[in-house]
């Protein structure tokens, strides 16, 4: 390469390449483009002085302002919880959940921190607005299945229902058909038997024939008058309000198949003040005794 | 000097070399030092291999591109933590290959997702999510409960991953097929040894469909082991700080 061959039309030096013909100017790069560049490596200095950056054979420079993004989400779940720390010490400090509903101050509280909560761990199964779905109950009517007393309804979120939490209550329906416990004529005998409990229409001769088997197999959980058991999870058999229906196909397939709905212990994954917010924002949603 | 670019751009060979030189020093910098580096390396109690079924889950889980939707990765940001719970460590997904932390938060979460739900939520959920969360964009997964699982294969896959540094002992790979079937059957003869191998495990039909193990069965024992092998009541949190 010898001399620089100068472009007679723009006056710039071309880089000696040539293709058919055509040259290429050698142009110098762009001064914004150069201009950023260089802060870059300047900013890259600063950058190894103040944050952690070269590693080295035992461990890596810190930088002076010793950054830590674990220590940083630590000092920041500290500062919230400093700010509620009043409050969530008057949940806990409350002498029972009912002094927790009395009082205003501390029911706002709960109901905001309870709120949040259930969005982020109960709607998922139970809606948005505690509406339900099949096989995930309402929690805004007055049906409970274990109860809706503020302490059922905290025991019910501590422990679940048929979780893994060993103080968990095990009670389920059980499969009659499928399990062979009783004749396929049995169990459409006893789905006429619950519609009649129910007020749903009936045949006359079919409940009747259920009655005996009602009072050997179901009586136990559910009662003599179809009203359930609270400690057992069995439900009213009574009234309109069915967790998995109440229509022929929905009942025969209940105590065919037999129904173990799962309720997750909530011990360990929430705090004890979390679940208090919880009872108390779940027995505010509806009928809670 | 500036100008002794030209000698790059004129010689093929030299320009690779330099290209090599160059990429070598950030491979240097940035990824071999993390092989090394003591602080890098975390010690946490409970971590163990993932269990056949559970296995088979995961491969389920890649398969359905379900980490495209998916991450599995808390971030040590305030917000996450309170949502999802701790945020995730490396020694975490130690034994994924490949991990599935996934980039793109279509869905939630799913790190700490294990025993947050039912195994009947999971199943109801995967086969018409919109039945229960009505705004979910999620597509309907009904397939699984209607396949039969195919785990023909399932020691090959504890030995392909015994390559690349799981430490599934020959124990664990002779055992494959039984346990992943003791897995979905609390009555099986080889409960106790199943839970030897691989502590914790549950044990459970997860599909509510005794007769036969389907690809859902897989999945949701999957899902229900996500987050939950560390013991956080051991962990020190600020040794680890970085």
């Amino acid at each position: 390469m010898s001399e620089k061959e100068v472009d007679e039309h723009s006056g710039v030096e071309t880089t000696g390449h040539e293709w058919d013909g055509i040259k290429e100017l050698n142009n110098p790069l762009p001064r914004w483009w150069l201009i950023v560049f260089w802060v870059s490596v300047i900013w890259s200095i600063g950058y190894w002085i103040f944050m952690p950056a070269w590693p080295g054979i035992t461990g890596y420079t810190k930088g002076i302002r010793n950054h830590s993004e674990r220590e940083n989400v630590a000092v920041a779940i500290e500062a919230l919880d400093a700010a509620r720390a009043d409050d969530t010490r008057r949940l806990i400090a409350a002498p029972s959940m009912e002094a927790i509903e009395n009082d205003p101050d501390l029911l706002q509280f709960a109901m905001a921190a309870g709120g949040s909560l259930f969005g982020d761990n109960c709607a998922t199964c139970h809606g948005a607005g505690g509406q339900g779905f099949k096989g995930y109950p309402n929690l805004n009517d007055d049906v409970w299945l274990w109860g809706g007393s503020l302490e059922e309804i905290k025991d019910t979120i501590t422990v679940g229902r048929r979780s893994e939490h060993p103080e968990t209550t095990n009670t389920l329906m059980m499969a009659y058909g499928r399990d062979g416990l009783l004749p396929r004529d049995d169990i459409t005998a006893l789905v006429d038997y619950v519609r009649m409990l129910s007020g749903q229409d009936y045949d006359a001769e079919a409940a009747s024939r259920a009655a005996p088997i009602y009072a050997t197999q179901c009586i136990a959980c559910h009662g003599a008058n179809g009203r359930g058991d609270k400690t057992q999870g069995a439900p009213d058999l009574t009234d309109a309000i069915w967790l998995y229906g109440g229509d022929r196909r929905s009942i025969y397939d209940t105590i065919w198949n037999g129904r173990a709905g799962v309720m997750p212990a909530w011990e360990g994954r929430l705090s004890e003040e979390e679940i208090i917010a919880l009872s108390v924002y779940v027995h505010a949603l509806g009928g809670g005794e | 000097m500036l100008d002794r670019h030209e000698i790059f751009e004129k010689h093929g060979w030299l320009l690779s070399i330099g290209i090599l030189v160059a990429v070598s020093i950030g491979g240097l910098v940035e990824i071999a030092p993390l092989f090394y580096l003591e602080s890098t390396i975390e010690e946490v109690d409970g971590v163990r291999p993932y269990s056949p079924l559970e296995l088979a889950g995961r491969n389920i889980y890649v398969r359905e591109g379900c980490y495209t939707c998916h991450s599995q990765m808390v971030r040590p940001l305030r917000d996450e933590v309170e949502r999802y719970g701790h945020y995730s460590l490396a020694a975490e997904s130690m034994y994924d290959h490949p991990f599935q932390w996934g980039s793109k938060r279509t869905g939630p979460d799913l790190a700490r997702l294990g025993g947050k739900y039912s195994d009947e939520w999971h199943r109801q959920h995967m086969i018409d999510p919109r039945s229960l969360v009505p705004e979910s964009v999620m597509p309907p997964y009904k397939l699984l409960a209607e396949r039969a699982l195919d785990y023909r294969q399932i020691e090959n896959d504890l030995k392909a991953n015994r390559m690349v540094g799981v430490p599934y002992t020959d124990e664990m790979i002779e055992n494959a097929k039984a346990d992943l079937e003791a897995q979905v059957d609390p009555f099986s003869d080889n409960y106790d040894a199943l839970l030897a191998r691989y502590p914790k495990a549950q044990i459970r039909d997860f599909d509510a469909n005794p007769r036969e193990i389907t690809e859902m069965d897989a999945l949701i024992a999957y899902m229900q082991v996500l987050g939950t092998m560390v013991d956080f009541s051991t962990y020190e949190a600020e040794e680890n700080y970085r």
